[in-house]
């Protein structure tokens, strides 16, 4: 319990210092948001510019901006976005909800790909099985994500044209019904599925092999055990808890990371919304978008954390 | 056999590993000769826009008329000097740490170990974008050297090693630590070495071939980053070629033009399987010595 407590106050302070970091960066970004003002009204003179900056506050030092910031966050307040000229609040909502749906369906898929084939795999090192699993996840581990999307979209959309290339909803009156965007869903899911099972697959097959020599399977080989049953029930209970603890490491940085895969695919998620944010010169929605990517990847790992002290009784005892 | 001897044949024995360090020595060959052996890369033929392969243009022209082949080349050559520094630097930077974390312990040890969990835990992605998307204007630099071809490569190398020395920095720390309670750095000590010899002259050598293994598999994944950057815009700029802003003007030309997005990702592919093939290779070349 100490060792959770510990953790979380570790992620505050690197939420914390991130905050700031992110800030700061932000304020390097081109473009001043006056300026954007100005040019968005040719109307502005210049003493209304710096009325507008007393107004935003932007005449002050940069830690007091940051101060003042940091504590409308902790009120909750995340001010409105530029871009889509609505609170950010109500753009994020959305997004994390979109993104949520992409990353359980890709991560399910991989892993009912990737776990099977892993623990086939190490049931016999060096056969054939074997070699075509190690051969799938190199391939998925080298490919590039946006160029993997691109070529499914080519194929499945352009040249088949059995889905459709983007988006979460076709537009016309008939599009919107489940069955419409399950169809939307296919090729993004493909892409970030291929892309992420070459790793579990090498993960489960590493923890299969690590106790495969041990003492207690042995011992159950020994009393009489089946191949299955020893593989299923007593190698794969051990094995599956470097692999859980991996996983959920990966549910915090996908959150963001299918930022490429939602951009090939215009899918409204949250990478693709903190892209358009930093390149649309949107400063609330960036900087909110940001720290709530760091905030979930922070999350995923003291998920690890956890998921491997429910499964290993001997870390829970520490 | 020397140790060197059986990590060479144990090497050389792996047969998927040494044909992939022959596709790299090809593809390395292919983009240094490219300014011998293709077109120029950025000359527009507006008239030929488009076009399907043929003697002139082996694999066609782009959507401004530029031969693929050629840019396909020079491409390379900028993907791979980049990912080259860029694994390079964050070798650097990671031994740097790792070495610094692990000789003088305490409070500094606690302090990186830290901030590498810290830059460990940060979504890489969105972080990478906003280190591109900076206004380097308003860092004070001046504008000459901000639109100069090296700035534009030197920037991305910077930016991308910046996050990527954590795994580096984790292993020659951990090696470091167990290479340091060894009789050799101890009788160094013993006979009145500096700390600052230690550790060149007695550890860095015995932690090098974790950091070769660790520098060679980061080559593949910083290829990977560097072109998805590119293909967002934000790495390697046109007009230079790369193999990731190629894929950018492909992708508007996906449809009556598919060839076009192919070559490039797949250049990028076999780059990176090559790399990761034959850094898997070494690694196990390598990994036997403390077995036997």
């Amino acid at each position: 319990m100490g060792v959770i407590l510990a953790r979380l106050g570790q992620s505050a302070v690197v939420l914390l210092v991130m905050s700031f970091v992110i800030y700061g960066l932000m304020g390097l970004m081109p473009g001043d948001p006056i300026d954007l003002m100005i040019a968005a009204d040719p109307h502005l003179t210049a003493a209304d510019a710096v009325r507008l900056k007393a107004l935003y506050g932007l005449d002050r030092p940069w830690t007091e901006r940051y101060l003042r910031w940091l504590a409308q966050i902790g009120r909750g307040e995340l001010g409105y976005s530029r871009l889509f000229a609505r609170p950010v609040l109500d753009i994020l909502a959305p997004a994390v909800a979109n993104t949520a749906l992409l990353m359980v369906a890709s991560l399910a898929l991989a892993l009912m790909v990737a776990l099977p084939l892993g623990i086939w795999a190490a049931s016999r090192p060096g056969g054939w099985i074997d070699r075509a699993a190690n051969l799938l996840a190199f391939v998925s581990v080298s490919v590039p994500t946006f160029w993997l999307g691109l070529m499914l979209m080519v194929l499945f959309a352009v040249q088949l044209g059995w889905l459709p290339a983007g988006g979460m909803h076709s537009l016309d009156d008939g599009g919107g019904g489940l069955v419409d965007r399950l169809r939307h869903l296919v090729l993004p899911t493909l892409t970030l599925a291929i892309a992420g099972t070459g790793q579990y697959i090498r993960h489960m097959r590493a923890a299969m092999l690590e106790q495969a020599g041990l003492d207690y399977i042995r011992t159950a080989i020994a009393k009489g055990c089946g191949p299955t049953r020893v593989l299923l029930h007593h190698q794969l209970r051990n094995a599956a808890i470097p692999v859980t603890t991996i996983v959920a490491l990966e549910v915090g940085g996908l959150f963001s990371g299918a930022l490429i895969t939602e951009t090939v695919f215009a899918w409204p998620g949250m990478g693709r919304l903190i892209f358009e944010a930093v390149m649309g010169n949107d400063f609330n929605l960036a900087l909110s978008g940001l720290l709530l990517a760091t905030a979930m990847t922070l999350a995923g790992s003291i998920l690890a954390d956890l998921a491997y002290a429910w499964l290993d009784p001997r870390v829970r005892r520490r | 056999m020397s140790p060197a001897q059986r990590i060479l044949a144990r090497f050389l024995a792996d047969r998927p590993a040494l044909a992939a360090l022959a596709v790299l020595v090809a593809l390395t060959m292919a983009a240094l000769g490219a300014p011998w052996l293709a077109q120029d890369p950025e000359a527009l033929d507006l008239a030929a826009m488009l076009t399907a392969p043929s003697w002139d243009h082996p694999l066609g022209t782009d959507e401004l008329g530029r031969d693929v082949l050629a840019r396909l080349l020079h491409g390379g050559r900028v993907s791979l000097a980049v990912a080259g520094a860029t694994a390079g630097l964050a070798a650097l930077l990671g031994t740097l740490i790792g070495l610094l974390s692990g000789t003088l312990g305490g409070r500094v040890d606690a302090g990186l170990m830290r901030l590498t969990d810290g830059v460990m835990a940060l979504p890489l992605l969105p972080l990478l974008i906003v280190l591109a998307a900076i206004d380097p204007a308003k860092l004070g630099l001046s504008a000459e050297a901000l639109n100069s071809e090296g700035f534009a490569i030197g920037r991305i190398v910077v930016i991308v090693a910046l996050v990527g020395w954590t795994q580096v920095a984790r292993l020659v720390r951990a090696e470091t630590l167990s290479v340091q309670a060894r009789d050799h750095v101890r009788a160094a000590r013993a006979i009145g070495a500096g700390p600052v010899r230690v550790m060149l002259r007695h550890i860095l050598p015995d932690v090098a071939s974790p950091v070769i293994v660790a520098t060679t598999l980061s080559v593949g994944h910083v290829i990977l980053i560097e072109s998805a950057l590119s293909f967002l815009g934000l790495g390697v700029r046109p007009p230079l070629a790369s193999w990731g802003n190629m894929l950018t003007g492909a992708v508007g030309t996906v449809a009556s033009a598919p060839t076009l997005a192919l070559w490039p990702g797949l250049a990028i592919l076999v780059t990176v399987l090559a790399v990761n093939r034959a850094g898997d290779g070494l690694q196990r070349a390598l990994d036997q010595r403390s077995r036997d």
